[in-house]
């Protein structure tokens, strides 16, 4: 796990997006390894994109992400919605235990050490005694749940949420947040994408603010200020109006680089 | 009286006691059902049933062509149907992908010309024997050449899946998860890909090329209504497999019945029974009373 001293990743005049049309412009700066932040901003500020450009799922138009000391397969990422086919005959326990693949490859079985760090993953989200039951069974909070104890046992040092609370109750809300906070005091860099601006200002201490463009970032009491919020909608809107356009120009549109708080 | 004098009395076993085609072809089943039933399981949980019965004709072409150049031989057929059922099965993956033409309609595509390839180029040279051969298999003239090579893409597809079932389980529930995860995304895919078209051809050669696909979904789809976990549901796909053959093959001895058909009619009575009788199918589930309370 990286220590909370260097940077775990580095935006270098990152821009991505889809069919040439940019979604996230010329992104700069760095996460410092340890780091709690949120990503926020309105519907299509390119909040996902940037997790997807992180995970390599997307290929930067220019600039590029860093990874450092870690590799993209080893980041735990949670996406917006889940890719998992829940009709699928496996049982919780059998899902879960996919998150050790990193440790434990394709092929080796699993040792007594990892079958007990499997089932403390599913109590810890709260699903003990349902070890048995099939994926297909389980409400939307408790597939998520599930999703959360896999991402437990990645144990990766950078954690990716898209997006991790929607339509779930708020008994689930909090049990997972305390989870992520477990995670952070791990040393973890978590990185979500949120929306309740609320739970962003008591769980995030640090915040980047997005409209296709990085609008603030730094400490989350300052980044959700309502100046700023009232920029990145804004933006938002105007750059919604202008998405027909072309790819920008790089030399003409530089945003300032900010300082990490 | 000795022990095989004792089993040649009973009706369920002399007929495998009495005759070595019969004995053959329960061999060739039991490969079937060890082999492709497990395949055909992963292959339905992909809900790609239907794209192994294209894949199936598509093997048509391919062993028609072996059988113009060297007749019915088991290596040409085999070979030819190896390349054939891998090109169509990468070529209309292709197709969908990089296309406005849907999944669905780009096998449909590729099935069609298939067949009637196939036919034709058969039609060309060799009669209707050996037009119904291909069609509809022989399970009942299984030779050694024949038999070894069912044994050995039953080995082969055994071994692959007990060594490599986290990533099939994988590849088959959450495929963007592992490719997310791991570099062996693509040899998972095409791994799969090549032990559908090996065991398909096994059942070419059994049962033919219009009910190869038979033993792999019918017994795979039965079982779905008896487990929900994959390990089980494996094991009980490939009892109900050998099951339905072993039944489907005394049907045809005793009632004189083909052996191909009876054994696939046999497996899709087993899926009717199961539909009814199954504690996850649709008449259990709306018969049984709903539990309450529970977490």
């Amino acid at each position: 796990m990286n220590s909370a001293c260097g940077p775990i990743l580095r935006f270098d005049n990152l821009t991505l997006g889809y069919n040439r049309h940019p979604a996230v412009h010329h992104l700069r700066g760095e996460v410092i390894a340890g780091s709690l932040l949120a990503v926020v901003g309105p519907n299509g500020a390119g909040k996902s994109t940037l997790l997807k450009g992180i995970v390599g799922e997307l290929r930067p138009m220019q600039g590029r992400v860093e990874l450092i000391g870690l590799q993209r397969e080893n980041i735990a990422y949670l996406t917006q919605q889940s890719t998992l086919d829940v009709s699928f005959p496996i049982v919780i326990y059998d899902f879960v235990a996919m998150g050790l693949w990193a440790q434990f490859g394709a092929f080796r079985g699993f040792n007594r050490a990892a079958k007990q760090r499997i089932e403390e993953a599913i109590g810890a989200v709260g699903l003990s005694g349902l070890e048995n039951r099939p994926i297909g069974q389980l409400s939307g909070g408790q597939l998520q749940r599930a999703r959360f104890a896999r991402l437990t046992l990645q144990d990766s040092p950078l954690v990716l949420l898209d997006e991790p609370y929607g339509a779930i109750d708020v008994n689930t809300v909090r049990d997972l947040a305390a989870l992520v906070r477990g995670w952070n005091n791990e040393g973890r860099t978590v990185i979500s994408v949120l929306h309740d601006f609320e739970h962003v200002r008591q769980e995030y201490p640090e915040t980047l603010l997005l409209a296709r463009e990085e609008v603030a970032r730094g400490a989350t009491t300052q980044v959700l200020s309502d100046d700023n919020l009232h920029r990145a909608r804004h933006l938002a809107e105007a750059q919604g109006e202008a998405s027909g356009a072309a790819i920008c120009n790089a030399e003409t549109h530089d945003t300032a680089e900010h300082q990490h708080g | 009286m000795s022990l095989i004098d004792t089993l040649a009395g009973l009706p369920l076993i002399s007929p495998f006691v009495e005759f070595g085609f019969m004995r053959r072809a329960l061999a060739g089943c039991l490969a079937l059902s060890l082999g492709a039933t497990p395949i055909g399981v992963f292959l339905m949980l992909r809900r790609m049933s239907l794209a192994g019965d294209a894949i199936s004709h598509a093997i048509l072409p391919g062993a028609a062509v072996g059988y113009l150049i060297a007749g019915l031989s088991l290596s040409a057929m085999t070979l030819g149907g190896l390349v054939a059922g891998i090109a169509v099965a990468v070529l209309a993956g292709g197709v969908a992908r990089n296309s406005v033409i849907k999944e669905d309609t780009s096998l449909a595509t590729f099935y069609l010309i298939s067949l009637s390839a196939g036919v034709l180029i058969i039609s060309m040279r060799g009669s209707n024997v050996d037009l119904l051969h291909v069609l509809f298999g022989s399970v009942l003239a299984l030779d050694d050449a024949a038999l070894f090579l069912l044994a050995s893409f039953a080995s082969m597809s055994i071994v692959a899946i007990a060594v490599g079932l986290r990533l099939i389980v994988l590849e088959c529930s959450d495929p963007e998860h592992l490719a997310r995860i791991s570099r062996l995304s693509p040899l998972a895919h095409y791994g799969f890909m090549v032990l559908v078209v090996l065991n398909l051809i096994g059942g070419f050669h059994a049962l033919g090329t219009l009910m190869a696909v038979g033993i792999m979904i019918l017994p795979s789809a039965a079982a779905r209504f008896w487990v929900c976990n994959i390990v089980p549901l494996l094991l009980t796909a490939v009892v109900i497999a050998f099951g339905g053959a072993l039944i489907g093959l005394l049907l045809s001895y005793y009632v004189n019945l083909p052996a191909g058909p009876a054994i696939v009619l046999t497996l899709g009575g087993l899926y009717v029974l199961s539909m009814a009788l199954g504690p996850l199918g649709p008449l259990v589930n709306r018969l049984r009373p709903r539990w309450h309370f529970e977490r």
